[in-house]
């Protein structure tokens, strides 16, 4: 063996204090080995001795990953260092994403006697967040409220929009971010000449680093996404107009309280039918807030508003070729996928109707025999049933759209309007009931008009959880937490597809209500 | 061609004397090799080590200058048994795979060619895959040397300890005619660093040149009776003279005082980590000096008694700091302090956990343990008794997402598995095994498909006790990486053989993609030193499969489906082969953004596809989301008072492979999907008629727009 001349004695305390730990989580493909190549790059520049190590393989692909950097002090030419980071001993932690810096202040990378965390605001969604079939995204601010507490400083801002906005990619805002953090003793020129020796999209990169760098000195607000248009643009035939205006007229004799979401609904079942259609709506809210109880903030009415807004601008085929055939439609998506005036554009759409769609779509009585006829459905399958792909800039495939757009003064005598109708009224005719004996069930019976939405299959999956849901309504109807048992079943109906966790929640109700 | 190109990186290995290196370890390892003359180089990708097979590949012009011979081995065992060219002639030898999977497929070779004994040095690099990142099961390649007795080396994670370990794993093949094994951890083969270079050594004698004299020494082939004298000659001649190379060439080291009541026994790669806790105890400075003496053993296997008893000799107790389980180490060293009836206390396991890495924490503690335990008086104050109570932080667990790999942005492999889904929702659920490789990813949400995985290449081998019929046939899934490694023998063979009356899907993304993107027999790429271009469905038909379907197309989610269900459903009862076969996304955009890029530049018309989703139309149920999971469609929450749930949304990432589309035709989700190709550079036809278009299609709106409200909204 060989013999190293290296005791010391002991000195009490850390001595790998002076050493800077840099830690960057990201989620794989965004850039952190770039990063941690320019944070080696302007250390090793400065003379310090510097060593970077990564975890690599399959983690790359999308899942979260991690870089560590040690920097020695000045003066210390062959330090030992560590390979991977160890809870409590970080002082500058990086992370590409918010969730990745809720990851690090739970492995105890965060500590408020020395980490400085510098993270960007923006979240990149984990698959198990996208595909809860109600709103699966995790919390963000509570990371926000943790980081808080967790950090000696703690440094944020929205990188991922600063770096698109700039042409560039997170690396780049981020390393800014560092730079401006000033937690690091090297200049912003130093930081600057890593990027330039990396030798790729330097221009991008260096304006990415400057926006970075001036967020976390609040020196800039952080570009919002697009500015919404606040002033609501309306135009169609005179009368139309002065119908629409008697309409909103009419929404100021709601209580204050609502005003807002029924303005919201107002609009939509107009543009989606027509002022008649506008009046058909204000009356059901009307004789909701008739029986409503403005003690409790008109809680029903406000929901009202809003649900039955949504139950009678349903999804049908009239309505899928309107929307894509409106003149803001391709203003949007030229604007989406930034084309210039020299560029061209072509837009192809992806249906696929069924037999259910052409049938609802004829005359009530005749669409109802043909629904119940296998022999009409099957041939409708077989005239119709196959994926289109109409590409709606031309004008043969824009024709197809705005054809069956123009149904739209038919629809209201089409089947599927009727199935709708009758879906409304017997949903309110319970909500009114139950409105009698327990106000907040009534509410909650309003609120599950959100369980039915999509299209095909996954319309019949949501039609029929709601009827699960509403069966479980009846179970519990007279017992004081009827309401509450009624949003749990509910939220229980959006956590999964299958409808696993509401069959669950039904066994719970059952086995107490039965 | 690889996911990353070491063009530029591998210009540094021409370095000679006098000049500083620097870099990662991939590379400081293949630089050692040159510096130590290396005859032949060889291995199979796979993390950690993929890199280091890149490149050595992208080396490979300096390694013909210097006359080396470069392969890029069909798998572990192939790579391992080209080591055999170091048996018989004294040509020195490096092979890389990853551990411990590597030296599993590898070790039949390896057993041989232990038994054997080589003239020339033989090396081994493993890249052992163990702890955080890790893709494998979690397993020691330590027990391997130790059942075929070959060396292990495992030195201190900085580059010149890891450079010195290959010139010194050479010499100590050679001086104990055994095959050596050279173990970097998952993070030493990316640190960063730098080291003092030599000049390059041309093999003394080259693979070329041995062939123009041919050597064989029967006693080295693994036959009775020599094989007997084999286990004989491991014994009595070669593992004494491996003891004694050790010692004399000191390879292991010694830091600290030399005397003192309490020492640690590290494993070379744990000696940083050591460090690190000594350091925060207060017990080591920063540039190492400690105040406790350590063994650092660069050499794990074989322990040399002596050395250790020596060590040992005047201290209450010892920590052995050995990673990973079994406890090989601390085994045999407590049987040594046993044997020789030494009042030495060992500890190990206990103070430290049986399983798992040894992260910084653990290590802290471990040691903070030990030395509360044996010498508290080396202790700083407020280990012994810490003043302040940690700050209580919000508990994250419940917010904090967990974050798995997946299939990337456009995965061909996405839509195959969206079919599956399909299929199942169709026909039921079905038995379905997984291979090694990114299709491997499908097993994750939102997909859930295959339950287990039983090594490369064995996926459709592992469903062979379910071909004898029953109500739904078992499927497979297998890579093509695996199929060329061992699956067209091991298992199409295996079907083919017992008449199986199954379904495997041969995943064919053009690449071994996982590993980093490295041909394979069957790339479509043209590779200046390679042979590709060989189709898998021809090997299939080679090999005696009737049933075989090509897809050239994954993305036709329809076409895949039906396919899918013909094969589940069709009244053939022998195998049946898919071969899904489109380009892995990742490659095809590094191999066309490039093209596209200087086309558009050049002025000439490209179409560039990318997928949106029209938030009204969308209802925010996320069908589509279950049925891809592609990272650039994501959620986005609406500023709508009357949506409660995020609708769909794709972001500037997507790279317009269609797939979101063709899912929502095939599975008839939804129509808020449209393409959008960006046409660059139309030219002067086109212009003009996209121009008559528009004005048409204005006219139209404008029509429309008196006789209906419109309100203008652009969501």
């Amino acid at each position: 063996m060989t013999l190293m001349d290296s005791a010391m004695t002991p000195q009490g305390g850390d001595s790998a204090r002076a050493i800077t730990k840099l830690v960057v989580m990201a989620v794989g493909g965004q850039g952190g080995g770039v990063l941690t190549g320019w944070i080696e790059a302007v250390a090793r520049a400065a003379g310090r001795a510097v060593q970077a190590t990564s975890v690599a393989g399959v983690a790359q692909r999308t899942g979260a990953t991690i870089y560590y950097v040690e920097i020695a002090p000045e003066g210390v030419a062959v330090p030992v260092f560590s390979l991977a980071p160890a809870a409590g001993d970080v002082d500058i932690l990086i992370a590409a994403e918010m969730m990745e810096a809720g990851r690090a202040i739970q492995r105890g990378f965060v500590t408020p006697d020395r980490t400085v965390l510098i993270a960007s605001e923006h979240r990149a969604l984990a698959v198990s967040e996208k595909m809860v079939p109600g709103n699966g995204i995790a919390q963000a601010d509570e990371v926000m409220a943790a980081a808080e507490i967790a950090a000696l400083r703690f440094l944020s801002a929205d990188m991922e929009r600063l770096a698109v906005a700039k042409g560039s990619v997170i690396s780049a805002s981020l390393f800014g971010a560092l730079a401006g953090s000033g937690a690091l003793p090297f200049s912003r020129e130093a930081f600057e000449a890593a990027i330039r020796n990396s030798g790729k999209g330097v221009e991008a990169s260096l304006a990415a680093f400057a926006a970075g760098f001036e967020a976390v000195q609040g020196a800039v607000q952080v570009p919002q996404a697009e500015p919404l248009e606040a002033a609501l643009q309306v135009s169609g035939p005179a009368a139309a107009l002065s119908d629409w205006a008697a309409l909103l007229n009419r929404v100021e004799t709601l209580p204050e309280l609502i005003r807002d979401m029924a303005r919201a609904g107002l609009q939509k079942v107009v543009a989606f039918q027509d002022c008649a259609y506008g009046t058909a709506y204000l009356d059901h809210l009307e004789r909701i807030a008739a029986i409503d109880d403005p003690v409790r903030d008109h809680a029903l009415t406000h929901e009202a508003a809003k649900h039955i807004a949504n139950a009678m601008s349903y999804d049908d085929v009239i309505r899928v070729a309107d929307r894509k055939t409106r003149a803001a439609r391709r203003e949007r998506i030229d604007a989406e996928m930034g084309r210039s005036a020299e560029q061209g554009m072509q837009v192809t759409e992806f249906l696929h109707p069924r037999a259910e769609e052409i049938s609802s779509l004829l005359p009530a009585g005749l669409g109802a025999r043909v629904q119940a006829s296998a022999l009409w459905m099957a041939r409708l399958d077989r005239w119709f049933n196959r994926g289109r792909r109409i590409r709606s800039d031309r004008v043969s495939g824009f024709l197809q759209l705005y054809l069956l757009a123009g149904l739209r003064g038919y629809r209201r005598r089409t089947l599927r309007h009727a199935q709708e109708q009758a879906h409304l009224d017997a949903w309110l005719e319970r909500v009114t009931e139950a409105r009698q004996a327990d106000y907040d069930l009534a509410v909650e019976l309003l609120r599950c008009r959100r369980l039915i939405k999509g299209y095909s299959d996954t319309h019949a999956r949501g039609l029929s959880k709601f009827d699960l849901v509403m069966a479980g309504a009846d179970l519990v109807a007279g017992r004081a937490d009827a309401a509450d048992w009624v949003r749990r079943l509910r939220e229980a109906a959006l956590q999964d597809e299958e409808g696993k966790a509401l069959e669950g929640a039904l066994r719970t109700v059952r086995s107490f209500a039965e | 061609m690889a996911e990353r190109s070491f063009k530029r990186e591998v210009q540094d290995l021409k370095l000679g004397a006098g000049e500083t290196f620097t870099g990662e370890g991939i590379l400081a390892i293949t630089k050692a090799l040159l510096e130590s003359g290396v005859g032949y180089v060889g291995g199979y990708q796979g993390a950690p080590i993929s890199h280091l097979m890149d490149v050595l590949a992208d080396a490979q012009d300096l390694l013909g200058e210097l006359d080396v011979r470069f392969e890029a081995n069909a798998s572990e065992a192939a790579a391992a048994a080209m080591l055999a060219a170091s048996v018989h002639y004294p040509i020195r030898g490096a092979v890389t795979f990853k551990g411990a999977v590597g030296v599993n497929v590898a070790s039949d070779a390896l057993a041989n060619l232990a038994s054997s004994g080589v003239t020339g040095g033989a090396l081994v690099i493993v890249g052992e895959d163990y702890g955080e990142g890790s893709s494998i099961m979690q397993e020691r390649s330590h027990a391997f040397a130790m059942k075929s007795q070959f060396w292990l080396l495992d030195p201190r994670p900085n580059l010149p300890s890891i450079v010195q370990a290959v010139k010194q794993g050479f010499e100590l093949s050679e001086a104990s005619n055994t095959p050596v094994m050279l173990m970097v951890r998952i993070r030493s083969c990316h640190v960063t660093g730098q080291f003092a270079c030599a000049d390059n050594q041309r093999p003394p004698l080259s693979v070329r040149d041995a062939l123009s004299e041919p050597r064989r020494d029967f006693a080295r082939v693994v036959l009775p009776p020599m094989s007997y004298q084999h286990e004989r000659d491991k014994v009595e001649n070669r593992w004494p003279a491996a003891e004694r190379f050790i010692t004399e060439r000191g390879l292991n080291e010694v830091f600290g005082p030399e005397s003192a009541p309490v020492g640690l026994v590290v494993q070379g790669g744990m000696y940083n980590g050591v460090i690190r806790a000594l350091q925060r105890l207060g017990l080591a400075d920063i540039e190492g000096r400690s105040a406790i003496p350590l063994y650092v053993l660069n050499v794990t296997y074989p322990l040399v008694k002596d050395e250790f008893l020596a060590f040992a000799k005047g201290k209450e107790a010892l920590l052995v700091v050995e990673e990973g389980q079994p406890e090989f180490i601390e085994q045999g060293l407590a049987a040594m302090l046993h044997r020789t009836g030494s009042p030495v206390r060992l500890h190990g396991k206990g103070l430290f956990p049986m399983a798992g890495e040894y992260t910084g924490q653990i290590m802290l503690e471990g040691i903070a343990g030990f030395l509360k335990d044996t010498a508290p008086q080396l202790l700083p104050g407020q280990v012994i008794a810490p003043n302040a109570p940690p700050p209580e932080l919000p508990d994250l667990s419940q917010t904090v997402p967990i974050r798995p790999p997946g299939f990337c942005t456009g995965c061909p492999e996405r839509p195959i598995f969206a079919a599956m889904k399909l299929v199942e929702q169709e026909l039921g659920k079905h038995q379905i095994t997984g291979d090694i490789g990114c299709h491997l990813f499908a097993a994750l949400p939102p997909f859930e498909i295959g339950g287990s995985t039983m090594g490369y290449g064995l996926g459709p081998a592992s469903n062979a006790a379910f071909d004898g019929g029953g109500a739904r046939r078992a499927v497979s899934f297998i890579g093509d990486g695996g199929f060329w490694h061992n699956g067209l023998s091991s298992s199409v063979g295996n079907m083919v053989f017992n008449r199986s009356d199954s379904v495997a899907i041969v995943v064919d993304n053009y690449y071994s993609a996982a590993t980093g993107g490295q041909d394979v027999l069957s790339s479509r790429a043209k590779n200046p030193s390679k042979a590709t271009g060989n189709p898998i469905s021809k090997a299939l038909e080679g090999v005696g499969v009737k049933w075989v379907r090509q897809i050239d197309r994954t993305y036709d989610v329809g076409h895949m489906r039906d396919t899918i269900r013909e094969a589940l459903t069709t009244d053939y009862d022998g195998p049946k082969l898919i071969v899904a076969s489109s380009e892995c996304m990742l490659n095809r955009q590094r191999r066309e953004k490039p093209l596209r890029t200087q086309a558009i530049r050049d002025g000439r018309r490209v179409e560039a596809p990318r997928f949106g989703v029209d938030a009204d139309i969308c209802t925010g149920d996320h069908a589509c989301i279950r049925l891809s999971g592609c990272p650039s469609l994501s959620l986005t929450v609406l500023d709508d008072p009357l949506r409660d749930d995020p609708v769909a949304s794709i972001d500037q990432t997507c790279v317009g492979c269609g797939n979101c589309g063709e899912v929502a035709d095939a599975a008839v989700l939804c129509p808020s999907f449209y393409r959008a190709d960006l046409v660059h550079n139309p030219g002067r036809w086109e212009r003009l008629l996209a121009g008559w278009r528009s004005r048409i299609i204005t006219w139209l709106q404008a029509r429309r727009a008196r006789q209906v409200l419109d309100f203008g909204e652009v969501s």
